[in-house]
């Protein structure tokens, strides 16, 4: 039993607003008239489409297989026909295009054969390939592999299942323990194996107490070292390294990660998507998904990948002084650029904002240094002078104060007296440098290519001399060797050698001509030869003054004229 | 007194050896300075700054016969990185060395191209695939953007895009700063 708890740095109390949605049990989402499943996952990794238009599918089909180093497999939510191909407006701040599977179900939901492994008496390294074949990515929100995170299996001490689910408003996680606990549980058994740790604990704050229960009473039958904390409600005590730190006090270090201290953690829905992957055999098809903020009928639905939000909203009815939609939770979620975007497997809650429940943030002051964002920043960073490096794209100095150590949780905007939007800029920040490192990325593969080119034409240069100097070198030797040359001694007088080069191409060049003669003149009759001669006497007649004329001799010209060789 | 000359000047005889013996122990192959200003350089080759690549450049800025601002590819940031590693006052870009554009990527009309293979020869780092009378294409991702492909079509084929927005490239807008409401 964990004896005492710690505290991180900062952190702050928000509203929580979990009650909203809470209350009710998860109700299935009804299945859309269409569906528009993302080949994306995430801005790192795209699936690669093993579909075409017009072709059948089963629910749980491959329609994308794995590919790249952090690829996961896309599936076909329900059984359909696949109407196209194309690009539509992914959940992603941007709101740009990528490549999606549009499918028109058949209503049937039927599914197509399913594949439960053992993970016990199978291979590691195809447990993990089925994983990845599964889809199965962390469903907290970034979409990160889980097979990826699995490591190679040793070093990890410590498996911590994120049940904190901190963020004001969101309920999915909190439903789905009070509901789905032993599969959670299951899940989370299976990864502890996978991982090599020697422990579970389950971090759920405590603001949850049915959950807490829940997860408890499913605890108690199994043998694995398990502990159910509940920890204080502080956002974001769901944040990796602030939960790390919460339970076993580990401090991880600016720029490292908790894998390096022997803790990996996976969320509660991951564990659960780890149960259906392997016991049931059954892919990341649908997720759980809080609709809540201005509606009147708020809740937790189960909703297929790819449901478009805007055919989801109906469901919680949102109120007539809706005027948008926030993706993900109010602290760090964005607001959602188009409301046909699909539902993806990180896409943990849609919030309804009107301006009387999220008032728009009063305008911008000057920075007054008072310091309460560094107090406040669970990051223990220095949120002030990291706004003033960004601001000033400063960048270089910016890294140096820890910036990409920033879990863009939104404290230090929060408590800021002057309303600064802090994490705007830090967002802006991260991705000029992101930005700049592939541009040097690109620069020094250019500089390589060009090397290279310049390399490779200094070589052909060489090869091409060498090639002419040694075929110089072969004649050279055959006309040494020749007895009737024209001249006596080709290997002392170079100027004669070369002579006799010239002469003897030109002797070759008339032999070849002698043997391409044109054919129709073999062969002729005596009358035609004549008529032919006839008219070559007339035309060297009327050639003869024009030729005269012509300086260098008729001679010289007229040979030129006959042997247009070369 | 001449006690304390003759202490500082052995002071710096032993110096002197010293960092004479340093300067032939430590010697570096190549010029370390001409490395790190080429590692600033965007590696486009296109030629804008009056040498014939980043290379021949960086080596005229190491000698002070070129200055900081004449790289268009490169642009402000660029030059900003310069005048950071040389000590120097940044400046704005020159104007008769060319202007900062978007970065675009070549593309080749198929249609039109006949296949000469002029492009191929012009591209610095090989982005142009293709072979002699056959349609040719330029890899997008290897494309610098250099538009010396450009001038040698003779068909006039090939025209610069700017370069999309994709998931993958794009970036945070800096935030918009409200003006302040005069309360
Ligand atoms: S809280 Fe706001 S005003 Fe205070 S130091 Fe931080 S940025 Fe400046
Ligand atoms: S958004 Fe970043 S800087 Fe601000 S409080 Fe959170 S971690 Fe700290
Ligand atoms: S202008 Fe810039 S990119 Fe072009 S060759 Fe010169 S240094 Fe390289
Ligand atoms: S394809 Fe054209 S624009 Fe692109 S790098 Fe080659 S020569 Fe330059």
């Amino acid at each position: 039993m964990i004896s005492r708890l710690f505290k991180f740095h900062g952190g702050i109390k928000p509203d929580s607003h979990k009650s909203e949605s809470a209350d009710f049990p998860i109700r299935p989402a009804p299945i859309p008239p269409q569906l528009v499943v993302p080949l994306r996952q995430n801005a790192r990794a795209i699936a690669h489409c093993i579909v075409e238009p017009g072709e059948r599918v089963l629910k749980g089909q491959r329609i994308g297989k794995a590919q790249g180093a952090l690829g996961t497999a896309v599936h076909a939510p329900t059984s359909g026909t696949v109407v196209e191909i194309t690009n539509r407006p992914m959940a992603h701040p941007s709101g740009l295009d990528t490549r999606c599977v549009v499918i028109e179900p058949d209503g049937e939901d039927r599914w197509i054969e399913r594949h439960p492994i053992d993970p016990l008496d199978t291979d590691r390294a195809v447990t993990l390939a089925h994983l990845r074949d599964a889809g199965v990515v962390g469903m907290g929100g970034a979409a990160f592999p889980s097979h990826i995170k699995l490591g190679d299996g040793t070093g990890i001490e410590t498996l911590i299942l994120n049940g904190a689910e901190c963020e004001p408003w969101i309920t999915c996680d909190d439903r789905l323990m009070r509901e789905r606990a032993a599969a959670i549980l299951d899940g989370a058994v299976i990864l502890c194996d996978l991982i090599g740790a020697r422990r579970i604990v389950v971090g759920i704050e405590d603001n949850k107490p049915e959950a807490i229960a829940a997860m408890r009473a499913a605890a108690e039958p199994l043998e694995h070292a398990i502990q159910i904390v509940p920890v204080p409600t502080l956002y974001p005590a769901g944040g990796e390294k602030q939960l790390i730190k919460v339970l076993t006090g580990i401090e991880i270090a600016h720029g490292r990660l908790g894998s390096a201290y022997g803790v990996q953690c996976f969320n509660v829905g991951t564990g659960h998507a780890v149960h259906r992957a392997i016991r049931a055999g059954e892919p990341v098809v649908s997720r759980v998904v809080t609709l809540t903020g201005n509606v009147s009928n708020p809740g937790n639905f189960e909703a297929l990948i790819g449901t478009p939000i805007e055919t989801l909203l109906p469901l919680a009815g949102p109120k007539a002084d809706t005027n948008r939609y926030l993706l993900g939770g109010p602290m760090m979620g964005f607001a959602l650029p188009d409301l046909s975007v699909p539902l993806v497997k990180g896409t943990n809650c849609v919030i309804a904002a009107s301006d009387a429940l999220f008032p728009p943030p009063p305008p911008e002051l000057p920075c007054i240094r008072c310091t309460s964002c560094a107090r406040a920043c669970p990051a223990d960073l220095q949120p002030f002078e990291l706004y003033w490096f960004s601001r000033s794209h400063n960048f270089g100095k910016a890294q140096e104060y820890h910036l990409f150590d920033c879990i863009e949780c939104g404290c230090c905007t929060f408590v800021c007296p002057s309303h600064i939007p802090l994490v705007d800029y830090f967002r802006f920040a991260k991705s000029e440098i992101w930005a700049r490192e592939r541009d040097i990325q690109a620069a020094s593969e250019a500089r390589n290519r060009f090397e290279f080119r310049n390399f490779r034409q200094e070589r052909e240069k060489a090869e091409k001399a060498a090639r002419l100097a040694a075929k110089a070198a072969e004649t050279k030797a055959k006309i040494a060797k020749e007895p009737d040359a024209p001249s006596a001694d080709p290997e002392n007088s170079p100027a004669d050698a070369k002579k006799a080069l010239i002469a003897a191409a030109l002797e070759r060049a008339k032999q070849q001509k002698a043997a391409i003669e044109p054919k129709n003149t073999a062969n002729l009759s005596p009358e035609t030869q004549a008529e032919i001669d006839e008219i070559e006497a007339r035309r060297q007649e009327q050639r003869l003054p024009e030729l005269e004329s012509t300086p260098p001799g008729p001679d010289e010209g007229a040979s030129e004229k006959q042997e247009p060789v070369r | 007194m001449l006690s304390a000359l003759l202490i500082m000047a052995g002071i710096a005889i032993v110096l002197g050896a010293a960092l004479g013996y340093a300067s032939i122990r430590f010697k570096v192959e190549g010029d370390p300075l001409v490395e790190k200003i080429d590692a600033i350089l965007p590696q486009t080759q296109c030629g804008q700054c009056g040498y014939p690549g980043c290379k021949p450049y960086a080596q005229a800025v190491a000698n002070g016969e070129a200055d900081i601002n004449q790289c268009p590819p490169g642009g402000e940031d660029g030059i900003r990185a310069l005048a950071d590693l040389l000590g120097r006052e940044f400046k704005p870009l020159s104007e008769e060395h060319g202007v900062e554009k978007p970065k675009s990527v070549a593309f080749i009309d198929e249609q039109t191209c006949i296949g000469c293979t002029l492009c191929i020869q012009a591209c610095p780092v090989d982005a142009i695939v293709g072979a002699a009378k056959h349609m040719h294409t330029v890899v997008e991702n290897l494309c610098t953007g250099c538009e010396l492909c450009v001038a040698p079509c003779p068909v006039d084929c090939i025209t610069m895009e700017p370069v999309r927005e994709t998931v993958e490239n794009w970036k945070w807008k800096y935030p918009v700063v409200e003006l302040r409401k005069v309360a």
